[in-house]
Formats: structure tokens, C-alpha cells, sequence
């Protein structure tokens, strides 16, 4: 079930897209060894990313977007749902365990550059052996040593920087090494989980450029997860929001972060320190929205997009203009008291309003 | 004027930090963490002081508290709080300057509470150590205080592992300010939380310096946070101050390269989507000079080709 919100990828020239996934779930057992008791981490996660497309993931720390990143990595089983690289499903590909095949299309970025490099190794090594367990080499130690030279100046290093050891480069220059170990293979998607948390904030911009630079030069998809909704802004063509395990909302970055419309979103969007508008932080408006982001904690959904919306299964609406795909998955919003910025209503929903009319006809 | 006279307001100040340095002596090589720096915060003043890891600013903090262990020395230079010299006081002196004149809240601060211990018996006992009031009399504070910080006073039961990150946070910030302190130190208070309880706090805290009085130094590497809440800030790199003006001076023409820099690593959330900068990788600044004043009451570092060194291989890197 592909949504017809999200399919159509910004610059896509084929119809597949680069990473699709479909109902993704995951739940962890809690209790004891005997105990059936299980905690949902992930809930019926569609998401789709076009080729040559950014996509960012914000929510907060144990929202899941952390989860979702390991199962899309294959470091955790989900227990439902299907993750599709080229339109192939690789859970079923890749019974077991993920294959060289599935490294090669998808390579990861992780959050912490100093852990992320065996420190006894020379910058060489970490991408020579990339090449070499992907047959990347070329055939040739000329073509070896021309590679590696390129992927070095790819992320903006200097060749002879080869020769270093990973302590005696900064952070921001470690996680250029560990982005060009990611782009040895020639991945089509790359999954960065909060790339930038850890670097020094000045550096933080370079690395991500970077990423926008391999973007637009190498047509590579990337997944950029974050909990910084002004960098989402900055980098991402799209930017989904995740809330207890489940996409609440959707868009293109400019458009969802300018009229965020569920109240998690509201939230998380007024909470940003930003100078430009200081001072509009209002504690009873922040009280309601707590409120509602509380009340919706029991929002699912279950699938069939065609039933009338309520507070415990809201179904997907469609926010503003069709181009910028955007779309929210609440009980509170009211698309007709839009126009006045606050388009969610106070209290939960009447069963008898006339919700479907705004529906989003979700089935492909 | 000189800048420890620019302060907001016409207010004496509470204090008055002058050329300190502040170094970490070793056996074969010292390090100077903080060099020549000065700066003063006057009554019921915000001051903050930005600047990424590394560039001393939680060394100066150490610094006012007398806090600085082996192998830290405060090798030149002056703190002088309320007309008093921090620098020459006492153990019983300290003891009373500490809480009851300055305060602090360390970086994740939540994880410096007490876990073998109710938080009424921890806000309780700075009543009966520091202002000697009886035991009655500390317990009905102690929930006056936790209304303060919106916090429900049954809490005083609990322990700290039954607070949620964001209370115990602010459990922190409300024994800071229980024998009302002149000054409040805020080492970044809100790194270790989520944005919305970090605005959350950020807002507590402006509302508990409105009411009661207090000065604030508030250190943090986030500058549009520093920037909302401040009066004034100063801008430090490798233990010296490269700017300091009025917050929204610094946020609306920040001066020097670094500053620029630290501004550009934040983007805005609004307004169309403008390709930044930041440093680039390698991009080092060293002999910065004194600050001069490059207009009313903003003081810049006088940089030029001589004070940046620049590794021109990795900028023409990082700039592609």
C-alpha cells in the first residue's frame, strides 16, 4: 500500500522509488522471560524516499525514529512490515541477515564520529576495505589509490589526510571520513541518524552540505534523522514527524514547518529557540497543545483509510495546497478553520462533524 | 568606557570579572584555558557567555565559585562579587558566598541529586544547614519552592529516580534559588533534555528572574537560546572573548568571523532557505588580540590575516 501523498518522488525520473517502507512495526518484549507483555516501539510506518530525494525524520528522543533507523539498517528485526530498495522487498530477500547485496545499496552515517573508527587504523584502511569487500577496487593498485584519493576530496579532505589516524583529525573532519566510507560502496540511499549532534557546532553546517552537495552531484537518497527541526528545514526536501511510534505528519520541509498542523508538530515547532521571534512563546497556548499532544498518545492507525476519523483512529488529512504533499494524521484537525494559523480545534472531535470530507483517499 | 562599565542598566554590578587567566599547569606543558578575560553582570542582568567546547567557559564558571581543582590555577587577575574579592576569601567566607550568593546549576544537573534521598530531604537540608531554620519551617519552604517551579509539593516524597528528566531539572533550579542568590550560574542547563522541556525551563527560569531579582551568567554553545534569553553576551574562542554586545547587537551584526560562524551553524526557521557557511574545517584563530570597541558598546576582537590561520587546503575543501 503505497500512499498516493508520498509516492511521487521531487525529480524522480522512474516511478520506483529508492526506499519505500510499508507498515513497519517493531515491538519490544518487556517483563520477564515468561512475560507476554511488550512495549510498541514502531507502528505502521509508511515512508517513502524518491531518488535523488532528502527525507528527514524528527521527533523526540524516544519518539522511535532511532528504532526505525535500526530496523531500516537491518541491526533490528521488525516484527511487521516491509522495507523495499528498487522495489525489491529486502526482508524477504535477506531472510536472515542483511546481504553485501543490501550494504551496497544502503550504507549508514552514524551519530558519534570518535566511536564510529577503529583507532588503531590509518584513514587509508577504512576505505580501501570498503572498496575491497565491494569489489569497488577497480582491478588495479593505480585504480585502488585513484579512488581513494577521489572520496577523500569528495567530502572535502585533503589526499594526504589518508596517512592520518582518526585521533589526529577533528569531529567534523571524522565524520567527513566515516560519510566517504559510506560512499566507497555507491549506495543509492544513505541512513545518517543524527550526524551532526556531536560535532562543535561551528562545523555542524559543513557536514551538512556536504550531504546536499553528494545530493545533488551523485543523486543519492538520503533518510536524515534528527531531533533538530531547524537543520530538517535546512537540508531536507520532505520532513516526516514522528510520535510515539507513528508518522503524525508530512511534508515538504518549508511548507510543514511554516503551517505545522498537528499539535505535536505545533509543539515541537514553537519549542525551537529562534531570535527571529523571540518572545512569542505563550505558556497557555503551550498548555493546550501539551494537552493535545497528551490526549492523542492513543491515536492509531489501522489500515482502512475509508472509515470516519476519530480521536482513536484518525485518519490521514490532506494540509493546503496537493504540491506540497503534505498531509497529518489527527482527530483535531479542522482543514475549513485553517486559514487563521491554529487550524486544530480546542477539544476532540464530535463524531457526528463531517471530518471525512477532508479525507485523504489513502489506498494506492 | 571600558567593559566592565557597560552593563544593562544603571545598576552597580554584582560582578566583576577582570583580566582572569586561568591556566592548567602539567609537568612538562601548561595550558592557558582562559586568557585575559573580562566581563561584568549587574543587577538582575542575563549575561551569556557562548563558545563550543573546549573554549573555557565552564572553567570561568569554576572560576567565580572557587571551584578549580589541581592542576587548574588561576594564575592572573580578578573576580570581585558585590565589591568583595572572590579571590581572598576564606573557607567560612566561601561557604557562606557559595548558595547564599551564588548559585549553580551544572551541565545535566539532574543527575546531581542525591538518589538515596526524598527531594523534600534534599531541598530541606540546605534550609537547616544554610539559613538555620527549624525542621518545620525548611519543610513548608521546600514546598513553596517546588510550587515555584510548578512542580506538585506531594513530590517532596519522592525520590529523584521518580522524576522525569525535565522535573528533576527544575527540582535542581529551585534549590539553586532557595536562599535567593544574588547571582545564578547556568552551566547549560538544558543540553541533556528535549526541546520542548528545555523551552519549558528556559521559560521558568526567565519567570524566576523577573520575580526574584537575581542576575544570571548563563553558559551554553546554543546561541539563539542564548540569544532569547539574554541582555547581553559574550562570544568566547580558545579562552578569550571575541565579542560581547547586547544580545540582539550580536544577533542582528555579529562582527567577528567566529561569531559568524557560530550564528551560521543555527538555521533559522523562517524565511526562505539560504545556503550557510559556518568554519570550515581547520579554520583556526590564534593571538586574538584585546577587544576594541567597534561601536557603542559592541567590543570585537580586531581580527586580520595575521589572526586567523588558515588551513587553505581544507577550506578550499569544506567550501566546495
Amino acid at each position: 500500500m503505497s500512499h498516493s501523498l508520498t509516492s511521487p518522488a521531487a525529480g524522480s525520473t522512474t516511478s520506483t522509488p529508492a526506499l519505500e517502507i510499508r507498515g513497519l512495526g517493531k515491538s519490544f518484549p518487556i517483563g520477564g522471560l515468561f512475560s507476554r507483555r511488550s512495549v510498541r516501539a514502531l507502528h505502521g510506518v509508511d515512508l517513502t524516499i524518491g531518488r535523488g530525494e532528502i527525507v528527514a525524520l524528527v521527533g523526540e528522543s524516544g519518539s522511535g525514529k532511532s528504532t526505525l533507523a535500526r530496523c531500516v539498517a537491518r541491526l533490528e528485526k521488525p516484527s511487521s512490515g516491509a522495507i523495499l530498495i528498487d522495489g525489491v522487498d529486502i526482508l524477504k530477500r535477506d531472510r536472515i541477515q542483511a546481504s553485501r547485496a543490501f550494504r551496497s545499496q544502503l550504507q549508514m552515517v552514524f551519530q558519534d564520529p570518535f566511536g564510529s573508527l577503529n583507532p588503531a587504523h590509518r584513514i587509508e584502511h577504512f576505505l580501501r576495505r570498503s572498496l575491497a569487500i565491494h569489489g569497488k577496487g577497480g582491478g588495479s593498485e593505480e585504480e585502488t589509490r585513484r579512488r581513494l584519493e577521489d572520496l577523500v576530496t569528495t567530502v572535502g579532505l585533503q589526499a594526504d589526510m589518508l596517512n592520518s589516524y582518526p585521533h589526529e583529525l577533528s569531529g567534523g573532519q571524522r565524520q567527513r571520513v566515516a560519510i566517504a566510507r559510506a560512499l566507497a560502496v555507491e549506495p543509492q540511499v544513505i541512513l545518517a541518524d543524527e550526524p551532526t549532534s556531536m560535532l562543535d557546532v561551528s562545523v555542524r553546517i559543513g557536514v551538512l552540505n556536504l550531504m546536499r552537495k553528494l545530493r545533488d552531484e551523485q543523486g543519492i537518497s538520503m533518510l536524515y534523522i534528527t531531533h533538530d527541526l531547524a537543520s530538517a528545514r535546512y537540508l531536507a526536501d520532505r520532513t516526516a514527524v514522528m510520535f510515539a511510534g507513528e508518522l503524525v505528519e508530512e511534508g515538504e520541509s518549508l511548507d510543514l514547518l511554516a503551517n505545522p498542523a498537528h499539535p505535536y508538530t505545533q509543539l515541537l515547532v514553537s519549542a525551537v529557540p529562534d531570535p527571529a521571534r523571540a518572545g512569542s512563546y505563550d505558556p497557555v497556548r503551550r498548555a493546550e497543545l501539551r494537552q493535545a499532544v497528551m490526549a492523542s498518545t492513543t491515536c492509531a492507525y489501522d489500515g482502512d483509510p475509508n472509515q470516519a476519523c476519530s480521536s482513536e483512529e484518525p485518519v490521514r488529512h490532506q494540509v493546503g495546497d496537493p504540491n506540497n504533499r503534505h498531509w497529518v494524521r489527527c482527530h483535531l484537525y479542522r482543514p475549513w478553520a485553517g486559514n487563521d494559523g491554529h487550524a486544530l480545534a480546542g477539544e476532540p472531535a464530535q463524531p457526528d462533524l463531517p471530518a471525512s470530507n477532508a479525507q485523504e483517499k489513502a489506498s494506492a | 568606557m571600558t567593559i566592565s562599565q557597560v552593563s544593562f542598566g544603571s545598576h552597580e554590578p554584582v560582578l566583576d570579572v577582570k583580566d582572569l587567566t586561568v591556566k592548567y599547569i602539567g609537568d612538562t606543558r601548561s595550558t592557558t584555558a582562559v586568557d585575559r578575560v573580562s566581563f561584568s553582570i549587574g543587577t538582575g542582568e542575563v549575561f551569556g557567555l557562548a563558545g563550543e567546547s573546549g573554549c573555557g567557559k565552564s572553567t570561568i564558571a569554576n572560576s567565580i565559585m572557587r571551584l578549580l581543582k589541581d592542576p587548574a590555577k588561576i594564575a592572573g587577575g580578578s573576580i570581585s562579587f558585590g565589591g568583595k574579592d572572590v579571590l581572598a576569601m576564606s573557607p567560612e567566607e566561601l561557604r557562606r558566598f557559595r548558595w547564599q550568593d551564588v548559585a549553580m546549576v551544572f551541565q545535566s544537573a539532574m543527575n546531581s541529586l542525591n538518589p538515596v534521598l526524598t527531594i523534600g530531604e534534599q531541598i530541606v537540608d540546605i534550609f537547616t544547614t544554610h539559613a538555620g531554620y527549624s525542621r518545620k519551617e525548611s519543610l513548608r519552604r521546600a514546598a513553596e519552592l517546588l510550587e515555584l517551579v510548578r512542580i506538585d509539593p506531594a513530590r517532596l516524597k519522592s525520590y529523584p529516580h521518580q522524576l522525569s528528566g525535565g522535573m528533576r531539572q527544575r527540582a535542581v533550579i529551585a534549590m539553586a534559588v532557595a536562599l535567593k542568590p544574588s547571582l545564578l550560574i547556568l552551566d547549560e542547563p538544558t543540553t541533556a533534555l528535549d526541546v520542548v522541556v528545555q523551552q519549558e525551563i528556559m521559560a521558568q527560569i526567565k519567570d524566576l528572574q523577573r520575580e526574584l531579582g537575581f542576575s544570571v551568567l548563563f553558559i551554553t554553545h546554543d546561541m539563539s537560546l542564548m540569544v532569547e534569553l539574554s541582555h547581553r553576551m559574550a562570544v568566547m574562542y580558545g579562552g578569550r572573548i571575541v565579542e560581547t554586545a547586547k544580545a540582539q547587537d550580536v544577533y542582528a551584526n555579529p562582527r567577528h568571523p567566529y561569531t559568524q560562524a557560530l550564528m551560521g551553524a543555527f538555521p533559522p526557521l523562517t524565511g526562505p532557505r539560504v545556503p550557510l557557511t559556518g568554519l570550515p574545517d581547520g579554520v583556526k584563530f590564534r593571538n586574538i588580540p584585546d577587544l576594541s570597541e567597534a561601536a557603542p558598546g559592541h567590543f570585537v576582537a580586531p581580527f586580520g590575516a595575521d589572526a586567523a590561520v588558515i588551513d587553505s587546503a581544507n577550506l578550499a575543501g569544506a567550501a566546495r
